[in-house]
Order: C-alpha cells, then structure tokens, then sequence
C-alpha cells in the first residue's frame, strides 16, 4: 500500500484536535471530513489527498472514544496512521470499523520518515520502505485478533468461531 | 485472579485468564448516549444494506440510553439527533432511555450510579470514554466507539485482550479541602496521560476504605485520562449501601483473590495529598495548587461526570456560602436527582446568592459542545476531565482541570486559589 506522508512530528494528537467537540452531532462523514484535524491543522483538508498516510509520535488518538476521529481521517483519504504508539479506543475503533490501518512504527521510522516522503507499507513482511529515501523500517507486527479483524475486513466481518 | 480477570473469566466462561489473552466476554449492561447513538443507527443502516439482520436486538434489558452531549437540543442538528435516538429505542423496544425533560435525566456516567444501572461484577460497556467512571461499583467498566457498541447490541459479546492491572495503594484519609480529583491528577502527572494505556487501574487501600462511592467514581472517571482500559475499586458495604438507597439490592460482590497479581504497585499517601490543577493542554499536566500560575480567570465551570455529582456540589457550596463570585461561574448538576438534592438542602440558593448561574444536566461546554463554551484567549478553572486544545471551546481558549473545591475557590478570587486560603 503505497501513500506519501503528512507528518505531525509531536506526541499526544487527541481526538479534540482530529475532530473537535462541536462536531460530535454531525453524522454526515462527508462534511465531517472537512474538519478533521480542525484543531491542529486548519491547511489539512485542503492538502490531504487520497491514500495519504499521517506520521506521528506516541500516545496517536488518546482522549474520547469518539470515533468521528478514525471516520473523519479516513474520509478524508487516509488510509494508515504511522505512530510511535496508540491510546487504545483510537486504535480499535480503527480497525473494528475497517476505517484506516493503525501502525506502530519505531524511533527509526520515525526519525527518518519526512512530510511529502512516498511510502510502501507491506503489512504481511511487517516492513515499512521510504521509496523517496530509498530505506527500509520494521513495523509492529499486528496482534493475532487484529490481524485477523483487519484481514475480515472489520469487526462485523470477523467470524471468531472459524478460529 | 484479580477481581478484573475473575470477571472476565465468568463472562468468557473460562476458568480463569491471564493479562493478554483474547477472550469474547458475554456483556451485562451496554450504554449509549446521543452522540454515540446515532453512530450506531448508522452501522445498522449499513448492515442493513449489506444484508446483515438488524431486526431485533440481543436483549433490549440491558441497553440503556442517555440523552447528555447537545441537550437541551444545541441546534436543528442535535435536536434531529434525539429524535433518531428516541425512534431507535421505540423500535426496539429499549425502556431504559433517560430523556431531558421527563423527570430523571443526566450524564451517562452519572445515571449508571444514580439509576443503579450497573452492578459490582457485571461487564458493561458504553459508547464513551468515560465509562471507566462505573468501575468504582466493582464492575468491569470499558468505553467503546460505537461501531463496537453496535456489535453488542446485536451480540451481546465483545472482544477484549484481558489488561494487566496497576494497582494503586493509597494510604490514609485525605485531607480536609482535598477532593479524590487531587489524588487522581497527582497520579495522572506521575505516570502520564499514557501511562495506564490498555490496562486495569486498580485502587485500593485504606485511602479507598476512607473514601465514599462518589470519590471512588472521580477516580476511576479520570483514569481515562491515563489512557486506562478501565478502573475499578473493589466493592465493599459502602458500594452495598449506595446501591441499596437506590433499589439495587441483587448482586454478587466479587473480588479478587487472597494470590491476586498486579503488574505495577504504586503507593500514594493519600493522608499528605495538595490540592492540584492541570494546566492546559493535558490532564498529566499538573502541580499543586501553591505552584500555579498567576493567571486572570475569566470562568469557573462546575459540571460534567467528573466534577459535578452530589459531593462535588456540597464541596463547591461549603466554599461559596457567603461569599460572592467574582467571574463567570456555571454550576450544572450532573443529574436531575441531584439537581433536586441540591435543591431540597438549600444549596441552589447557596449557589445563586453567591451570583453564580446555575444549569441543567448536559455534557455541554465540557467537550466544546454548547452552553458555556469558551472563546479565544479565554481561560477557565473546570471540574472536568481534559483540557486539550480546544476541548471547551475556542482552539486558543485555556482550561485549568481542578477539583469542585479549589473551582470554587478561585470563583470567589479570579485567580487560582487554593480553598484552604479561604478558610
């Protein structure tokens, strides 16, 4: 899967600044993705483009359980988050709702992944490669019910009984 | 096991499970509200579309609904939301929805104590990151999107990877003017708005033996704030008491065993605790109140799950009687039943001669959403749970996270202020 990066190189990015409070009542995901990243980054709608991919540091999602925030990212376009790490309802509302993919990247992807870089992520070799740099990253491997609940194609797809 | 993995293990039929297993827990009591709920309408009308039976419920008895982000209704927007939250419970037959305007009514959190929705032992589940707020109950109390909520709603089961437990041992009473949201936003600054990320924050110890219910539930509301799947307080007679005032008498107290195991212990004098703040722009980032900065204060807001029960109001009128406000200062109950107590033993006059305004339950300005949301440069003291950027408001607005005492306190002043100066 192949996408160029949007980088917000902080930790902390929460749902108030993905998708602020106001918009909770908007169910509309279209318009909804015209806020998305309101708080941080008034320029992101208009820069963010399809298959897009966000970089960024620890903690990627923390705050309420909304999950306007994974809806209004990935109708924008995006299609993965690279993140040094995750707060957990961000990260299963992600993959539950087969919205975009939750990376955990370590400090070298993080490092040296750069705003604009096209990246190929290769999720069945865990492997993350920085085609404009010409250089290759590990990503965290999935867990084995993530794994699974991103192959269904979300939780409602995922039959747990044909383990 | 500890008391989450022995609940976990009844509700996945097994007998017994370790941190890290996968298990499908069968659900007790699932909530949703009205921002969470017309998220859920929207994935059933997509499965619908795909085929996929939504018809009926797993069992609509234990599905609650509470009307509590934009009521009263913000707008057309909001007010269209409860409509298409009000049909949803018709049509499946959901008697448990708490509706503004018809008697009891309030934040969700706050129902699921008030109304004894959940009890100790029971897996619950709601469409909000505060649900961790229940687990002083001695339930295992989980927030979830609402795609989740959806899937129990047809299920009645959800996944969950069992969490390793931090138990926080806290000893002695607290202080005089030190509230339970002290003790939480020092331990908040200790280990980190990431620092209970996935797992169980446990609290125990004869801080908690000392504490009421309501302190027990402003600790465990603001382990979301951690990052923490939940917290949980192991229930004893005064969970059985408060639960017993409120009709709930049928339960089973489980708790964890005598070789229980705990990945972290942490230990907290709670007896030696300050009165503390979160300065903006995150719960875990925090000083005592002696260390704060000297700021103008254009608001005191008193209100949400976290800040606004009925002890939180006592506290706020034990400072504010007699005296006069000197900024903006909104105190909405976070529940009609309480509203009424505060009405019944004459702190709504306490509040209202001090000249603070006084308003309806609702998630309001808590999460940015309507009634008393904060414009830019504005700078608010708030008994709520997060102050990222723009959570009450304006993206360039402050807000300092405090307990009800020192809220109130520094209404009085404008500046922040510890409420042992006013004594």
């Amino acid at each position: 899967m192949k996408g160029n990066i949007i980088k917000y190189a902080r930790d902390n990015i929460d749902t108030d600044v993905i998708i602020p409070g106001e918009y909770l009542k908007v169910h509309d995901y279209t318009e909804l993705a015209t806020h998305a990243m309101e708080g941080l980054d008034p320029d992101f709608h208009s820069k963010v483009k399809e298959g897009d991919f966000i970089l960024s540091g620890k903690n990627f999602g923390c705050g309420s359980s909304r999950e306007h925030a994974p809806i209004a990212l990935s109708h924008s376009g995006i299609k993965a988050i690279l993140a040094l790490s995750f707060a957990r309802i961000f990260y299963r509302n992600s993959v539950d709702g087969a919205f975009l993919l939750p990376i955990e990247i370590d400090q070298d992807a993080y490092d040296g992944i750069s705003e604009g870089d096209e990246i190929d992520i290769d999720v069945s070799k865990n492997e993350i490669k920085n085609i404009t740099k010409n250089q290759t990253y590990k990503m965290k491997p999935f867990s084995e019910i993530i794994g699974k609940i991103i192959a269904a194609g979300g939780l409602f797809k995922y039959k747990p009984d044909q383990d | 096991m500890n008391i989450v993995e022995k609940i976990l293990a009844r509700a996945s039929d097994k007998s017994s499970v370790a941190p890290d297993d996968v298990i499908f827990a069968d659900v007790d009591k699932v909530m949703m509200h009205d921002v969470s709920g017309p998220g859920v309408i929207k994935v059933f009308d997509k499965l619908k579309k795909q085929g996929i039976a939504v018809d009926k419920l797993w069992d609509p008895t234990k599905v609650w609904v509470a009307e509590d982000h934009f009521v009263p209704s913000a707008d057309k927007m909001s007010a269209e939301n409860i409509v298409k939250l009000s049909n949803f419970t018709k049509k499946y037959g959901i008697e448990k929805h708490f509706k503004y305007g018809m008697g009891q009514y309030g934040i969700c959190h706050t129902l699921s104590h008030e109304e004894a929705m959940v009890m100790p032992g029971d897996v619950y589940v709601g469409g909000d990151s505060h649900t961790n707020t229940t687990g002083a109950l001695g339930a295992f109390a989980c927030g979830l999107g609402h795609t989740d909520i959806a899937y129990v709603l047809l299920n009645g089961n959800i996944w969950f990877k069992v969490p390793e437990t931090y138990y926080f041992k806290l000893n002695g009473k607290l202080p005089d003017h030190v509230m339970a949201k002290d003790l939480i936003l020092k331990i908040i600054g200790d280990i980190g708005n990431d620092g209970g990320a996935y797992r169980t924050m446990q609290f125990g110890g004869s801080g908690i033996d000392e504490m009421s219910v309501e302190s027990r539930l402003t600790l465990c509301n603001m382990t979301t704030e951690a990052g923490a799947k939940n917290g949980i307080v192991e229930p004893d007679q005064k969970v059985v008491d408060y639960l017993s005032q409120r009709g709930a008498t049928n339960f089973n107290l489980v708790t964890g065993d005598s070789d229980a195991e705990y990945s972290k212990i942490f230990e907290y004098e709670s007896s030696e605790m300050e009165p503390m703040i979160a300065k903006p722009f995150s719960p875990d980032n925090t000083c005592v109140v002696g260390e704060a900065p000297s700021v103008e204060l254009d608001k005191s807001y008193i209100g949400s799950c976290t800040g606004a029960k009925y002890e939180d109001l006592e506290a706020v009128a034990k400072i504010l009687k007699g005296r006069k406000v000197k900024i903006r200062t909104e105190i909405l109950p976070a529940a009609i039943s309480i509203y009424q107590r505060a009405m019944e033993n004459g702190l709504l006059k306490i509040f209202l001669d001090a000249g603070a305004t006084v308003g309806p339950p609702t998630c309001g300005a808590c999460c940015g959403a309507h009634m008393g949301v904060l414009a830019k440069d504005e700078i608010c003291i708030s008994t709520t749970n997060r102050n990222f950027p723009g959570r009450m408001g304006h993206v360039e607005s402050q807000t300092y996270l405090t307990s009800p005492m020192v809220a109130a306190a520094s209404a009085v002043t404008g500046k922040i202020t510890d409420p042992r100066d006013l004594i």
